[in-house]
């Protein structure tokens, strides 16, 4: 029988940077992201900045320590460690008054402006970006025909132009 | 009997919802999208759709973590934009087509789909910035539109295969239908994006191109495609792609390839865009080309010729 504490390992898992909202988070994170949906309310999103901590206590009493933190402080990425999900603690954000890529960037770690810079240089490359372990760092995908980590041949492909 | 002509891909990026709001069309960052989409609204005012399929996520706006079905249908005679913290999108509210949706209903679920049927549902930019890019933004939507609500937001989403074959039964649906209607179906969602942890900013336009090009010519093999490499390559959001395979599930094997949009970025995505039609078969008019039809009597025009235009109309990695 399962425990409590039995974790099961997840394929997933070996793609860096990445917290996939799966059963598990969602039932750990639920408390937390139900929080975030109430900001979905206007006289919420006020009691909320009124007094977070009071606001968390009185209508969140479930909410783990770790997670009453996370949100205190604004750690997403610890949030979505904890169970949360992106959609529910964008919500969160936008009740500080952030765009998205606000978030974006203290997820990456920069700044705002590099973090735009970076999505209009075209973004963040999958190269180098694919594999924790490694395992999976030169794996391409099998619709992608050239797909040498080596840029340079690519211009040869074939693109109907 | 009714029929489903064509199947359109689109990006629904809520910042694109927030430019429309906010009048910053116009502006030469958002202009790069919109102009991407000038002639698929000439394409879908001449194909003059009936109705609408829908097939979209919900982004925690009426789908919370309390409830998660995987495939729900609405069936609801209307369906509001939904409040998705700043108030509801001024966009008209969503008709829906309650007696298509509850016989595409009957019929998909003893096909052994088993839907969750919603007779009260908001809607949000998920169903809503796809409109807008189609039919831009008038008073009212000009059809009914019948939305689908897929899971993606929690995994596993369904797999690309089994969003396939719902695509079948769907298309096997509206086909025994006995009204005589167009059906346009809409997938929604990618292309590749992540917007979540570290990794957020994944972008990879080399898979998005194969995707693409299978999506049209060989798109079973797309159903292959695991979400662990969907998630790897695609970024962990760009999963919600298995949308796109409900759309092409439902039209023929072999279909035209009409227009073809891709760009990056639009805020934190791909923004990638296609337009597939059945073909015509034998003397029997599908309607599946409204264009060339009206142009056979109103003087030639718009199809084959934006066929041409399609001839790759693509706009890469724009820079400010
Ligand atoms: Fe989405």
């Amino acid at each position: 029988m399962a425990t409590a504490k039995t974790r099961v390992e997840k394929d997933y898992d070996d793609i860096p940077g990445t917290y996939v909202f799966d059963a598990d988070r969602s039932r750990r994170g639920y408390h937390l992201n139900m929080f975030c949906m109430s900001l979905m309310k206007a006289e919420n999103r006020k009691a909320f900045k009124a007094d977070e901590a009071k606001y968390l206590d009185e209508r969140f009493p479930l909410l783990t320590r770790e997670q009453r933190e996370a949100i205190l402080k604004r750690q997403y990425n610890r949030m979505l460690e904890l169970g949360g999900n992106i959609y529910f603690t964008a919500k969160l954000g936008a009740t500080d008054g952030h765009p998205f890529q606000h978030l974006a960037a203290v997820m990456t770690g920069s700044t705002q402006q590099d973090y735009a810079d970076l999505m209009l240089r075209g973004g963040r490359p999958v190269d180098g970006n694919r594999s924790r372990s490694g395992k999976y760092a030169r794996a391409a995908s099998s619709i992608v025909k050239d797909s040498k980590p080596k840029q340079k041949a690519s211009k040869g492909k074939k693109r109907r132009g | 009997m009714a029929r489903i002509i064509a199947g359109v891909t689109s990006s629904h990026v809520p910042a694109i919802g927030a430019a429309i709001d906010n009048h910053r069309t116009n502006e030469p960052y958002w202009q790069r999208v919109f102009e991407g989409f000038e002639r698929s609204k000439e394409w879908i005012a001449k194909a003059k759709p009936d109705v609408v399929i829908g097939v979209y996520n919900d982004h925690a706006s009426a789908f919370s973590v309390e409830v998660i079905p995987t495939f729900a249908l609405g069936t609801a005679a209307e369906f509001p934009p939904a409040d998705e913290g700043w108030g509801p999108r001024p966009v008209p509210v969503v008709q829906g087509h309650p007696e298509l949706a509850s016989h595409i209903a009957q019929s998909v679920i003893l096909d052994e789909f088993d839907l969750t049927l919603c007779n009260k549902m908001e809607v949000d930019h998920g169903l809503t910035v796809p409109l807008n890019l189609m039919f831009g933004t008038p008073k009212e939507w000009p059809c009914p539109v019948i939305p689908l609500a897929v899971n993606v937001v929690q995994y596993p989403p369904p797999t690309g295969h089994r969003c396939f074959m719902l695509g079948k039964a769907i298309r096997k649906a509206v086909e025994s239908y006995p009204e005589d209607l167009k059906v346009v179906i809409f997938g929604t969602g990618g292309m590749s994006h992540q917007i979540s942890g570290q990794r957020a900013g994944l972008i990879n336009s080399k898979f998005d191109h194969a995707f693409l090009d299978n999506l049209t010519k060989d798109p079973k093999k797309l159903t292959k495609l695991s979400h662990l490499e969907l998630m790897r390559e695609a970024g962990a959001e760009g999963v919600e792609m298995v949308m796109w395979l409900i759309m092409r599930g439902a039209l023929d094997d072999k279909v035209d390839e009409v227009y073809r949009f891709y760009t990056v970025p639009a805020s934190n995505t791909a923004v990638g865009h296609i337009i597939l039609e059945n073909k015509i078969k034998g003397g029997k008019k599908t309607s599946a080309k409204p264009a060339s039809t009206k142009s056979a009597s109103r003087g030639k025009k718009s199809a084959p010729k934006m066929k041409r235009a399609a001839a790759r109309q693509k706009i890469e990695r724009v820079r400010s």
